[in-house]
């Protein structure tokens, strides 16, 4: 296969001191990044740098070292900005993951604008982080879930939206790409229409923002979600981008230290954003670390990120629909398409599938993906999923489908 | 993975022993592996405190399918006694493989044995955690 890919994959490799390791005799081929990203060797660094040099808590002291970790916690809040073109800093709230930051709009804003027969707006293809929070405000608020459908190619049936966004909804919440079916769905679209009827929208960019360039002001949400984890950030930091006129008129998340103005002993008044939503010491090394990573991808380039998981996704297309048995769900061309490729194999449970795959050095994840209302859906209980990112080669792919074919064989 | 996928086990999942369900039984009892949906539900037949007869329905990889036909074929015929106290390392010995640093296809090797536990102990779903059995 030939390769336009605008960067070297072979030195990008070479940063992730995980990549040069093997499994089982193999060369490790990391097919799993859907599920967390492995990390460069500058985030290693930035992460070790910051407990070796200047770990000190931020916004309180006055010593050298805490004026340096808060200015360059700061200083990362200012990177994820731009990164996402946010009109101010001050609209980004860092959080511990996808799943905190949408939780964190569930409870604030959704607990004080839900009334009951409201109605919020979610897909068949979200990740359960995506549902339940919405399900425990709307049996607090008696606010009603509605799901737009997929279509066959798990694409969303967009003609639903005239019945099913209405007056009364007050909420859609998508995903900008699916992590099981790799769809991208039309965000800009869907925002337009949710605002037309006066719903505010927010987007899970858990896995959208890793991959392609995304730019709030482009796509028209009003919140958006995502993990440092699936972009080459460390775990346990994540951020909730909001419009700070809605951040602004949102309670607090939780109570404690750094979210305060005054407190009194039976009441306090709450700081501003985004210092509101961030109770307690946050994670501090990793959001400097977030901020590294952030750096890395955008030296690179988001959109030359994209083409390569195109090409790709293009080569994987071509080799898995020739696997013998080979089902796959999702989209079965590249056009608004991300890298995530789920399928089941006839005769072997996806488990198996994946263990067969690991014994040749091959990491792909097996079971719902925390999607089981979607793979509801296509009645299947599990599949196998691989899915890519900037250090994956066509060839990883050959090894996949090659492996694929011997766990055919094994299972005849 | 071919220490995973020995004749053994491939041998056991294509072709399960025991594998149906019992007209009448005295014990009847399902359990899941939320992580991956894998299910096996396990039926008794007892008489004079000795299991008689013994069949298992599921649906699961083929560790999951295999332990639960390996273990049936051993608990014809064994007193309830026994049965109760059959520990998690026996059933390892028999699938006779290495899982024990494998956590995750640790649970699916041990779904039968958790499914005939909570039948006989008459309990209605074992904790996720409840490894030790
Ligand atoms: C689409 C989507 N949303 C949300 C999440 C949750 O991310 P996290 O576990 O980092 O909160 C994931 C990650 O698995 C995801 O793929």
């Amino acid at each position: 296969m030939s390769t336009l890919t605008q960067f070297d994959v072979l030195a990008i490799r070479r940063e992730f001191p995980i990549l040069q390791q093997e499994v089982h005799g193999h060369r490790l081929a990391f097919l799993d990044s859907a599920a967390s990203s492995q990390k460069p060797r500058q985030v290693i660094d930035c992460l070790e740098d910051y407990y070796r040099r200047y770990n000190a808590n931020v916004h309180r002291g006055v010593y050298k070292f805490s004026e340096e970790a808060t200015f360059a916690y700061e200083r990362a809040r200012g990177k994820v900005a731009r990164f996402i073109g946010a009109a101010s800093q001050r609209e980004i709230i860092f959080t511990r993951n996808t799943t905190e930051s949408i939780n964190l709009v569930a409870q604030t804003w959704g607990a004080t604008n839900l009334r009951p027969g409201d109605h919020i707006l979610l897909s068949l293809m979200e990740h359960h982080s995506n549902i339940v929070p919405w399900q425990m405000i709307a049996q607090r608020t008696g606010a009603i879930l509605d799901y737009l459908s997929i279509d066959g190619e798990g694409r969303l049936v967009l003609e639903e939206l005239d019945q099913k966004l209405t007056e009364q909804t007050k909420l859609v919440a998508l995903t900008q790409q699916s992590n099981m079916l790799g769809t991208i769905n039309p965000v800009r679209l869907i925002a337009d229409r949710a605002h037309a009827v006066g719903a505010v929208m927010l987007v899970d960019g858990a896995q959208s923002v890793p991959h392609m360039p995304v730019n709030v002001a482009e796509l028209g949400c009003d919140f958006l979600a995502f993990s440092g984890h699936k972009m080459c950030a460390p775990t346990g930091i994540g951020v909730l981008w909001g419009r700070r006129k809605l951040l602004e008129a949102m309670p607090p998340f939780m109570g404690g230290g750094s979210m305060i103005k005054v407190v009194e002993l039976k009441q306090s008044t709450y700081a501003d954003v985004p210092a509101r939503f961030e109770a307690g010491t946050p994670a501090i090394g990793e959001a400097i670390a977030l901020g590294e990573a952030i750096d890395y991808l955008s030296t690179i380039g988001m959109e030359a990120i994209y083409q390569h998981e195109v090409e790709l996704m293009a080569y994987a297309l071509e080799r898995l629909v020739n696997v013998p048995g080979l089902t796959l769900y999702g989209p079965l061309t590249t056009e608004q398409r991300g890298g995530a490729f789920s399928f089941t194999l006839e005769g072997v449970h996806p488990h198996d599938v994946a263990a067969i795959l690991d014994g040749q050095g091959i990491a792909v994840r097996a079971g719902h993906h925390c999607t089981q209302p979607l793979h509801r859906h296509f009645d299947v209980p599990a599949t196998t999923r691989a899915s890519f990112y900037i250090y994956n080669l066509p060839e990883e792919i050959d090894r996949l489908a090659v492996g694929l074919e011997k766990a055919s064989k094994l299972f005849q | 993975m071919d220490d995973l996928y020995q004749q053994q086990i491939l041998e056991h999942a294509k072709y399960p022993h025991n594998f149906g369900r019992l007209t009448e039984p005295d014990i009847s009892h399902e359990e899941h592996n939320p992580l991956c949906g894998d299910r096996v539900r396990i039926e008794l037949l007892i008489e004079n405190d000795i299991i008689t007869d013994v069949r298992f329905e599921g649906r699961g990889c083929a560790i999951s399918q295999a332990s639960a036909s390996l273990l049936t074929d051993e608990l014809k015929g064994m007193p309830v006694e026994t049965a109760k106290a059959f520990s998690k390392e026996e059933l390892l010995d028999l699938i006779g493989i290495p899982l024990t640093r494998n956590p995750t296809r640790l649970k699916c090797a041990l779904l039968s044995l958790k499914a005939l536990k909570a039948g006989l102990y008459g309990i209605d779903h074992l904790n996720e955690d409840d490894d030790d059995l």
